[in-house]
C-alpha cells in the first residue's frame, strides 16, 4: 500500500472532488498562490485556476458568509478558516446563518458547504492559534462536524463531507499534517457517521477522536504490556455522533473513559461522559472518567503547552488506576 | 410586478401608476401587519414596519430580473412584497402559521422564498450581506446573468461584514448590489449619532464600487438610478446605493419613538413617497382622485383578507419541530422526551 501524509490525503480529496464536480470551489486566505498556510491546497490553483481556488482578503466573516451564499445558489464551496481559533470572527455566519437557514426557511433550501479548518496544540502557536473549539460547533444544531484522526479518514471524510446536503465543519489537527500512513484509498471506507473501533479489548473502553486517538493507541499498547486490554473508539464525526457503537462496547466492557483535547468544562468529553452515564448506567463498574484539556488558555512554552492537554501517559495511568 | 400602466404627456410609457400601486400595497400590507396583533395575539412579536420606505422596495425591485436574487434585513416585508410575494402567505408566515412561506418557522425576520430569489431576511444586522457575495460568485461561475442584491438599513453601516463584502465584490467584480435603505435610525440612534460621515455612498467609492445616494421621496428617481446601477452590476461593476427616507413609526411594534423630536417626525412623515407619487399622477393627468381612491380600496380589501387568512390558518404541527434541522434524508434529532423515556426504561 502506498504511504501518504495526512496533508496529501486532504489535498487529494479536494483535487478529486474538484475534478469530479465542477461546482466545487475553494475560498479562503492564502489557499491559492501560497498553497494554504499548512500546504493542504498546494498547487490546486494551477490545476483548477483562480476562478475555483479563490484567494480572499483577510475577512473571515465574509469568507464564511460568501460560502453560505454560494452554497445556496448552486455551488459546493469549501471555505477555509486558517485556524479554528478564528471561528469567533466567523461565528455569526456559521451559527446564525449556515446552521439555521434550512430550518428557518422551512426546509426550502440547504447550505451544502464545507468549512475546512485546523485546530489543536503541538506547534507552540500560543493561545490564539492552538485551541480545540469543536464543542462550539457540536453545540450548534444544524452543523455537521468531522474530525479525522487518520490519513485514510482525512481523505474519505472530506470526500464524504463534500457530498453532504448540510454544512459540515471539518476540523483537521495541525500536529497530524506530516503524519504518514500506508493507505489503500481504493478500499471501501466506513460510512459517514460511523465510529471506528481501532482496537478491541476486554478491560476498558477509551472513546476519543482526532489526535488523541494516537495517544490512546499508544496508551493501549503500553497497557497491554501490563495485561490491560483496552477498546479504543475513534468517533470520526461528532455530528452525527455514533453513540450506538460507544454503547455496545461500554455495555460489553463495563468501564469507560473519554479523551478529548478541548477544555474539560462543557466540552465534548463531558457530553460523551454524560451520555454513557445515562444510557449505560447499569453496566458501569466505575464512574466514567473524562480526560480533557485543562480549563486554561494554551501557552507558547512547549512545556506548558504539552502540560495543558492529555497525552498517552495520563491516559495509561488513569486506566491503570481505574482497573487497580 | 410593475408593468407600465399609463402614458406620459409626451407619449412615453410611465411606470408611475404601477409604482404607486406597488407602494400602496406595501404600505397597506404593513398597516395590516400592525393590526394583526390587535386581533391575533402574540405570534411573531418581532415586527418592524417599512412605512415611509416604500420607494426603496419598489424602485429597486423594479430594476431586478427574474433570475436575480436578494437578501433583506429585519425590515424587509416591503421588498419581498414588491418582488412579487403572495401577501397572504407572507402574513401567515408573520403569524407563525403552517401555510406561511417558511411553514411558520421563520416569521417576519427570516422569511425567504427561493422561487422569487429571496435568499432570506435576516435578524442579525448585516447578516445577509455576504450572502450576495456568494450568490455573485455562483452567478459568475454559472454564467447565468443573475445579479444579487443585499438590502439593509443604515444601522448595518456600522457592521464590519458590510465592508468585507463590499471589498470582495469590488475586488472580484461580482454582479452584486448593496442597497442601504437609510431611514435615518438604527433602532433609536439617529444616523448622525452613529457615524461622522453621513454621505454613506462615499464609503463604497473608497472600495472601488459604483456608489450613489438617491432621495427616496421620488420612486421614479430611485427606479431610474437603481436600473442603471443594477445593469452596471450585471456587467461586473458592482454598486452601492443609499436610498434616503424616513422611518415613519417606531423601531418595532411597541416603540413610540420617545427619542425623536415630534417636529422632526412631522417633517419626516411629510416626505411620503406614496403621497408624492399620488400627487404626481394627478398632476401629470395619469390618474384622477376617484380612480386612485378605487385602487386604494381594492388594495385595502386585498390586504384585509391577508389577516383573515393568517388568523384562520393552522399552527404547524408539533411533530414538524424536528424537521429540517438537517436534510430530510437524514435522521431527525431525538426529542428530549423520547430520550428520557429511553433512559428511564432500563431494567
Amino acid at each position: 500500500m502506498p504511504e501518504m501524509t495526512y496533508r496529501d490525503a486532504l489535498r487529494k480529496a479536494l483535487s478529486d472532488a474538484m475534478a469530479e464536480d465542477p461546482d466545487v470551489i475553494i475560498l479562503g486566505e492564502e489557499v491559492g498562490r501560497y498553497g494554504g498556510a499548512y500546504g493542504v491546497t498546494k498547487d490546486l490553483i494551477k490545476d483548477f485556476g483562480p476562478g475555483r481556488v479563490i484567494d480572499t482578503p483577510i475577512s473571515e466573516p465574509a469568507i464564511v458568509g460568501a460560502a453560505v451564499g454560494a452554497a445556496m445558489t448552486g455551488l459546493r464551496p469549501v471555505a477555509e478558516l486558517m485556524y479554528v481559533d478564528f471561528l469567533g470572527m466567523a461565528m455569526d455566519q456559521l451559527a446564525n446563518q449556515a446552521a439555521k437557514i434550512r430550518y428557518m426557511f422551512g426546509g426550502q433550501i440547504g447550505v451544502p458547504m464545507v468549512l475546512r479548518t485546523q485546530g489543536g496544540t503541538g506547534r507552540s502557536a500560543g493561545a490564539q492559534h492552538s485551541q480545540s473549539l469543536e464543542a462550539f460547533v457540536m453545540h450548534t444544531p444544524g452543523l455537521r462536524l468531522a474530525m479525522p484522526a487518520t490519513v485514510a479518514d482525512a481523505y474519505h471524510l472530506l470526500r464524504q463531507a463534500l457530498k453532504k446536503p448540510d454544512p459540515v465543519v471539518f476540523i483537521e489537527h495541525k500536529a497530524l499534517y506530516a503524519m504518514k500512513e500506508d493507505v489503500d484509498l481504493g478500499a471501501e471506507p466506513l460510512p459517514w457517521g460511523k465510529a471506528a473501533v481501532r482496537r478491541e479489548g476486554r478491560d476498558i473502553v477509551v472513546v476519543t477522536y482526532s489526535r488523541q486517538l494516537h495517544y490512546a493507541m499508544q496508551a493501549a499498547t503500553s497497557l497491554s504490556q501490563q495485561g490491560i486490554e483496552a477498546t479504543v473508539i475513534d468517533l470520526r464525526t461528532l455530528n452525527p455522533l455514533d453513540f450506538d457503537t460507544v454503547r455496545e462496547h461500554v455495555e460489553r466492557v463495563g468501564r469507560a473513559m473519554v479523551v478529548s483535547e478541548g477544555p474539560l468544562t462543557s466540552g465534548v468529553a463531558s457530553e460523551l461522559a454524560a451520555r454513557i452515564s445515562e444510557e449505560c448506567f447499569d453496566f458501569l463498574e466505575d464512574p466514567v472518567v473524562r480526560i480533557a484539556g485543562e480549563d486554561i488558555p494554551i501557552s507558547v512554552s512547549t512545556a506548558l503547552e504539552r502540560g495543558s492537554v492529555p497525552g498517552p501517559e495520563l491516559i495509561a495511568e488513569t486506566a491503570e488506576r481505574m482497573l487497580a | 410586478m410593475n408593468k407600465p400602466m399609463a402614458v406620459n404627456a409626451d407619449g412615453t410609457n410611465s411606470d408611475l401608476l404601477g409604482f404607486y400601486r406597488a407602494m400602496r400595497r406595501v404600505r397597506t400590507f404593513e398597516e395590516r401587519v400592525g393590526e394583526l396583533f390587535v386581533r391575533g395575539g402574540t405570534a411573531g412579536s418581532m415586527l418592524h414596519l417599512s412605512i415611509g420606505e416604500e420607494s426603496a422596495a419598489v424602485g429597486v425591485t423594479a430594476a431586478m430580473k427574474p433570475q436575480d436574487t436578494f437578501t433583506t434585513h429585519h425590515r424587509g416585508h416591503g421588498i419581498f412584497l414588491a418582488r412579487g410575494a403572495d401577501p397572504k402567505r407572507m402574513m401567515a408566515e408573520i403569524a407563525g402559521k403552517e401555510s406561511g412561506y417558511c411553514r411558520g418557522k421563520g416569521g417576519s425576520m427570516h422569511i425567504a422564498d427561493m422561487g422569487l430569489g429571496h435568499l432570506g431576511a435576516n435578524a442579525i444586522v448585516g447578516g445577509g450581506i455576504p450572502t450576495v457575495v456568494g450568490a455573485g460568485l455562483s452567478a459568475r461561475h454559472k454564467k447565468n446573468g443573475a445579479v444579487s442584491v443585499a438590502f439593509f438599513g443604515d444601522g448595518a453601516m456600522g457592521q464590519g461584514i458590510l465592508y468585507e463584502s463590499m471589498n470582495m465584490a469590488a475586488l472580484w467584480r461580482l454582479p452584486v448590489m448593496f442597497v442601504c435603505i437609510n431611514n435615518q435610525y438604527g433602532m433609536g440612534t439617529r444616523i448622525d449619532q452613529a457615524t461622522a460621515n453621513t454621505a454613506l455612498h462615499e464609503r463604497a467609492l473608497a472600495f472601488g464600487l459604483n456608489g450613489e445616494s438617491v432621495d427616496g421621496l421620488d420612486v421614479e428617481e430611485v427606479a431610474e438610478v437603481a436600473l442603471r446601477m443594477v445593469d452596471e452590476a450585471r456587467a461586473g461593476r458592482p454598486g452601492f446605493l443609499a436610498v434616503s427616507c424616513y422611518r415613519f413609526y417606531g423601531h418595532a411594534r411597541k416603540d413610540k419613538s420617545p427619542y425623536r423630536d415630534p417636529a422632526e417626525e412631522e417633517a419626516g412623515r411629510k416626505r411620503d413617497p406614496v403621497a408624492f407619487a399620488r400627487a404626481r399622477l394627478i398632476e401629470r393627468g395619469l390618474a384622477g382622485e376617484p380612480m386612485l381612491d378605487m385602487l386604494d380600496a381594492e388594495i385595502g380589501a386585498e390586504m384585509d383578507a391577508t389577516i383573515d387568512f393568517a388568523l384562520s390558518e393552522s399552527e404547524p404541527p408539533l411533530s414538524s419541530m424536528f424537521r429540517d434541522v438537517y436534510d430530510p434524508s437524514e435522521t431527525e434529532p431525538e426529542p428530549v422526551r423520547t430520550r428520557i423515556e429511553r433512559v428511564l426504561a432500563r431494567d
